[in-house]
């Protein structure tokens, strides 16, 4: 009961009106939709007042210092944490009371900051997991091994294939995701996000341990996913030369709170964003 | 040829072992929990069965076909009321909540269908002779030895298959690496748990009415004991391993017979636990379980 009171309170507030939504996106419904989003873990307020809205195939940009609360937003956005306060709706659908299940069947899909494969299962399973809810056979076509199971495997197996080409990793479909390298794991992780066929696609650190050639081509890739989906892409991401060449909306947290929204020229000579990182100027 | 004769009734009756184990180790690698109740799940199995084919008069196939559905009903609903409730709780109040659970069907049971031990009539070979000679006179196998090797195999390579090759297999082997990435990528974890406690009791299902009709004695204690066994098993082979699974109660049950044969048939389980011991001093994670060191 208090829970619903407090998703009321948080619907009567309009919608603020700031946003960095691009031009080609505007006049459609946004992919998301935050508003006075918040969590408190006990006396502590880690996400607050937290606004925002993305359109349907921009890429945005989270940005902060360490425990600013980013991945925190990440973890209310998929309902690994339910939100104390405020609303999300996702393609204007409210989300209350969805578990992370549905959430990802509403169309989220996302990459961990420490990478989370399932490191005993193939390449290609891994990318099968999320394909999962795309495979439509029951459990008796499945110990039965009817047509209809020999059919939804062999797309499967296409698809995955194919979602691992976006990568050229289609060679390595039957390694173990465990035996991969560090740089490779990511890119599963991300091709294994796509394979749910999200509308929004949240990546944790895309870049955290990749050396500079390799951002660069994970920069060129993340626009060409978002290109060829034609989806909505937020990131975390401390590397700013990725944040800065990719996002076209950037919005910095710091203590749970957004202390500046906009385009990459703007946050770069916002004096709040620069005090936030290095401090006050003495 | 009398160690022949120990080797074909130490592997049926390890085989029944396996498929017990294999319901633990699913629930362990899924769920992380050991399911003491899964013992008494075998008991229940066995009872429907008998007063399926006593009192009702069913042909022994629809018998343990109505076990088998039973079970699998008992334990969604086991997992669903006692277990779901716990899914943060610590592992120890987990634990206690299976012992618990445990004595629960025990004492059902009792106050259902008694106390007295009932004599069960085996599902196969009860016309006529009930086994097949190898060597007349010398070397035989029981028709129920036959049909407890067959299923063991036949569970085996299906579930293999299962868990390979489909996506709900696929989904279990994903929950039991990490539910919470598994749970984001769209599975319904909830779901998957409830389908592993339903195969689980599918197969507790068969093994009892196997069991059963391998030693016709039915008592609500039935279960109590090759449940502990089968955890044994399972523990031995490895526990969360499906083949440890199959290997666990192989062994288990040719070790038992063995001892029983050469040794002492007083002192078998003793000899099997002590087995069991010795493995694990030398294989902490059990013959086909992976050893994970924890990183520093």
């Amino acid at each position: 009961m208090a829970e619903k009171k407090q998703f009321q309170k948080g619907k009567m507030v309009p919608v603020p009106s700031v946003s960095i939504i691009p031009e080609r996106d505007l006049g459609k419904t946004p992919v998301l939709e935050c508003s006075h989003l918040g969590i408190d873990f006990g006396g502590l307020t880690a996400v607050n007042e937290f606004n925002i809205t993305v359109g349907r195939t921009e890429i945005a940009g989270l940005i902060g210092p360490n425990g600013a609360g980013k991945t925190t937003v990440f973890n209310l956005l998929t309902k690994v944490y339910q939100p104390t306060r405020g609303t999300i709706l996702l393609d204007g659908m409210d989300t209350h009371g969805k578990t992370p299940a549905q959430i990802n069947r509403m169309g989220v899909a996302r990459t961990f900051q420490n990478i989370r494969l399932f490191n005993n299962l193939s390449v290609e399973d891994n990318v099968k997991i999320g394909l999962h809810n795309q495979e439509r056979y029951s459990m008796f076509s499945g110990i039965l091994r009817l047509p209809r199971y020999w059919r939804q495997e062999k797309a499967a197996h296409e698809r995955a294939l194919e979602l691992l080409s976006i990568f050229d990793m289609q060679d390595l479909a039957d390694h173990q995701a465990g035996s991969l390298p560090y740089g490779a794991q990511r890119r599963l992780e991300i091709v294994r996000a796509l394979a749910t066929n999200p509308s929004l696609l949240l990546l944790d650190e895309p870049a955290a341990g990749m050396n500079p050639s390799e951002t660069a081509e994970l920069m060129e890739n993340i626009v060409k996913i978002r290109d060829t989906f034609q989806i909505a892409i937020m990131l975390i991401e401390h590397d700013m030369s990725l944040v800065m060449g990719i996002c076209e909306g950037i919005c910095v947290l710091n203590f749970g709170q957004i202390i500046a929204k906009g385009t990459a020229e703007e946050i770069q000579s916002n004096p709040v964003v620069i005090e936030a990182y290095l401090g006050k100027q003495q | 040829m009398s160690f022949l004769n120990n080797v074909i009734t130490g592997v049926s009756l390890g085989s029944i072992y396996a498929i017990i184990a294999l319901g633990y180790t699913m629930v362990y690698g899924i769920a992380k929990m050991l399911n003491f109740a899964h013992g008494d799940v075998i008991m229940v199995g066995a009872y429907v069965c008998f007063f399926a084919m006593g009192s009702f008069h069913l042909p022994p196939v629809a018998g343990v076909v109505l076990a088998v559905l039973v079970c699998t009903v008992l334990g969604m609903a086991i997992e669903r009321l006692a277990y779901k409730p716990l899914r943060a709780a610590p592992s120890l109040a987990v634990l206690i909540t299976a012992i618990g659970v445990s004595y629960f069907l025990q004492n059902s049971a009792q106050l259902l269908w008694g106390a007295a031990t009932k004599v069960f009539t085996p599902i196969v070979g009860t016309s006529g002779n009930s086994s097949l000679e190898l060597i007349p006179g010398q070397l035989s196998i029981s028709y129920v030895a036959v049909l407890s090797i067959v299923c063991c195999i036949v569970v085996m390579v299906g579930l293999t298959l299962f868990t390979g090759q489909t996506k709900l297999g696929k989904a279990m082997r994903a929950c039991s690496e990490d539910k919470g990435a598994a749970q984001l990528m769209g599975i319904d974890v909830n779901a998957t748990i409830s389908m592993t406690f339903a195969i689980g009791s599918a197969l507790a299902a068969l093994a009892g009415v196997l069991m059963c009709s391998a030693y016709p004695t039915l008592s609500p204690t039935t279960g109590s004991l090759p449940g502990i066994k089968a955890f044994t098993a399972a523990v031995f082979g490895g526990i969360g391993s499906v083949p440890g699974a199959l290997l666990g109660g192989i062994l288990l049950g040719v070790i038992e017979i063995f001892a029983g044969a050469y040794v002492s048939t007083d002192l078998s389980d003793a000899v099997v636990f002590a087995v069991l011991i010795i493995v694990l001093l030398v294989r902490p994670a059990g013959l086909l379980g992976r050893y994970v060191p924890e990183k520093v």
